[in-house]
């Protein structure tokens, strides 16, 4: 028998808020969390647009030497962990008594393997990296991290699949679930927001160059849209069985209704509609639900040409003449890539809990290509008790949730 | 450089480095318990002498290394 699957804590950290309070009121104020950095400029990036992430102070919680071991991207992850495990009030007994496990979406270590090499070739010597610079480097960085400083003793596993990567922590998780395999597990997505991790990407000329108005740069599904802004921090969701959760009397938040996935097989970098397409679909079969009965689409939209205008053909194919609501969250964040996944999804629960849809940042007129979804442009207060959100990848990977209210 | 120089330049790292009070690095204190070193933050030291310094210390030195004074006198016979 299949088990329901349902979400009990969540924790962000992101350029807009580092508490959930926080990141709820800057989604229905609308407020962007992007900025010029003069940093990059100097540095010779062609877009110096980021988003402004804090940084994260772990000196009351963990000690130097534990530090050591954590890269930029684990830190926003640990720090967004406690927030979740608080709200789930899964605390270091409970955990240390029952197996919990743990699926992380993480891409990239660009920073920390370029510091510990760039030592390495200085000194000509492999010490001068340092003890802690292979943990730091390596893509697991986050879960090996997490799982040693909360005792998580199930599951233990990195997702990297792009820009997916947090949207697919959690459909594994819900796999797993739901099939038995594991109680409950700690999933999320972090994205390292230092400027080595994507000055290759930079390079490919993919991002905004409105560098004189940062805060109108990302415009998804915008007639005018003229490329990304890169964002960054972490998101982390407790996901459990619903008698699990019953069982613990945990906060149960919402459920998750169903995953879909698909890859494109096609080009590296360039979307089609067909992989989305199939993505939706099978998260709807999955899920028993119909297009009908979801009330908001958190697109993956990240305010490129090709991508935003693949991705609108690709709803409009499955959703039909039903006029879904449609924004995505990174006309206000930037593209939080292996992180995306995860926090569109805690954006979008904040949304249900509190009855609004938070518009579409910059969305002023539709090209040819997005005019077939229903873009929400201004913040609307709104009741909706089920979303899907979509989020994709470079190589083609494809990831769909639907996460819904609890029907007791 | 010479031994005070050293000595201070050490211990002036170390404290930033591993966020200890500079009062600690007493010549006769035992290193790896003054800085909690395990086998991975060893490597830190090692590194953190190497980049400053420019002296390698061989695993198979690293028992010579036990008293702060050790760590001066180390670095002070093997700098360039």
């Amino acid at each position: 028998m299949k088990r329901r699957v349902v979400i009990t804590g969540m924790g962000i950290w992101s350029c807009l808020g580092t508490s959930l309070e926080a990141v709820r009121d800057a989604l229905y104020q609308g407020r962007s969390g992007i900025i010029f950095s003069p940093e990059r400029k100097k540095a010779g990036f062609r877009s110096a647009l980021c988003a402004d992430v804090p940084k994260a102070d772990l000196k009351p919680y963990l000690d130097r030497n534990t530090r050591q071991l954590m890269p930029e991207e684990a830190q926003y992850a640990y720090m967004a962990t406690r927030q979740a495990l608080s709200q789930a009030r899964l605390d270091q007994d409970y955990i240390d008594c029952h197996e919990v496990g743990l699926i992380y979406g993480n891409d990239s270590v660009a920073e920390a393997t370029m510091t510990a090499l760039d030592r390495f070739r200085q000194t000509g010597s492999t010490a001068a990296c340092g003890g802690g610079a292979i943990f730091k480097s390596m893509n697991s960085t986050v879960t090996m991290n997490l799982a040693c400083l909360f005792h998580l003793r199930g599951i233990n596993l990195t997702a990297s699949a792009a820009c997916a990567s947090g949207s697919q922590s959690i459909g594994l998780a819900w796999m797993l679930i739901r099939n038995g395999l594991q109680d409950c597990i700690v999933c999320g997505g972090a994205q390292e927001a230092n400027m080595y991790s994507v000055a290759a990407f930079d390079g490919l000329m993919a991002f905004s160059t409105r560098e004189d108005a940062p805060q109108r740069a990302s415009r998804p599904f915008d007639r005018d849209r003229d490329g990304l802004v890169p964002g960054g921090g972490a998101a982390t969701l407790v996901v459990e069985s619903y008698e699990h959760a019953v069982r613990r009397g945990a906060p149960i938040l919402a459920e998750i209704i169903g995953w879909g996935f698909s890859g494109n097989g096609d080009h590296i970098s360039t979307p089609n509609i067909s992989g989305p397409a199939r993505s939706l679909e099978l998260c709807f079969l999955n899920s028993g639900v119909s297009p009908h009965d979801i009330g908001y689409v958190n697109a993956h939209a990240t305010s490129t040409r090709a991508g935003d205008g693949r991705e609108a053909e690709a709803i409009h194919q499955v959703f039909g003449s039903y006029l879904v609501p449609v924004t995505s969250t990174k006309g206000q964040t930037g593209h939080e890539m292996w992180m995306a996944g995860a926090s569109e999804a805690i954006y979008s629960i904040l949304m249900m809990q509190n009855d609004f849809i938070a518009g579409s940042l910059n969305f002023d007129h539709p090209d040819e290509h997005t005019a077939c979804v229903n873009v929400i442009p201004e913040t609307t207060d709104t009741h909706f008790d089920m979303f899907l959100s979509n989020s994709f990848g470079f190589g083609g990977t494809n990831s769909t949730l639907i996460i819904g209210k609890v029907k007791k | 450089m010479t031994r005070e120089e050293i000595t201070q330049r050490v211990n002036a790292i170390i404290a930033e480095e591993f966020e200890v009070d500079e009062s600690l690095l007493m010549p006769d204190a035992n290193v790896k318990e003054t800085l909690q070193l395990d086998s991975l933050n060893l490597v830190d030291l090692v590194a953190l002498v190497q980049y400053n310094f420019q002296v390698t210390i061989p695993v198979q030195d690293l028992p010579k290394i036990q008293r702060f004074d050790d760590l001066y006198e180390y670095i002070l016979v093997h700098q360039a």
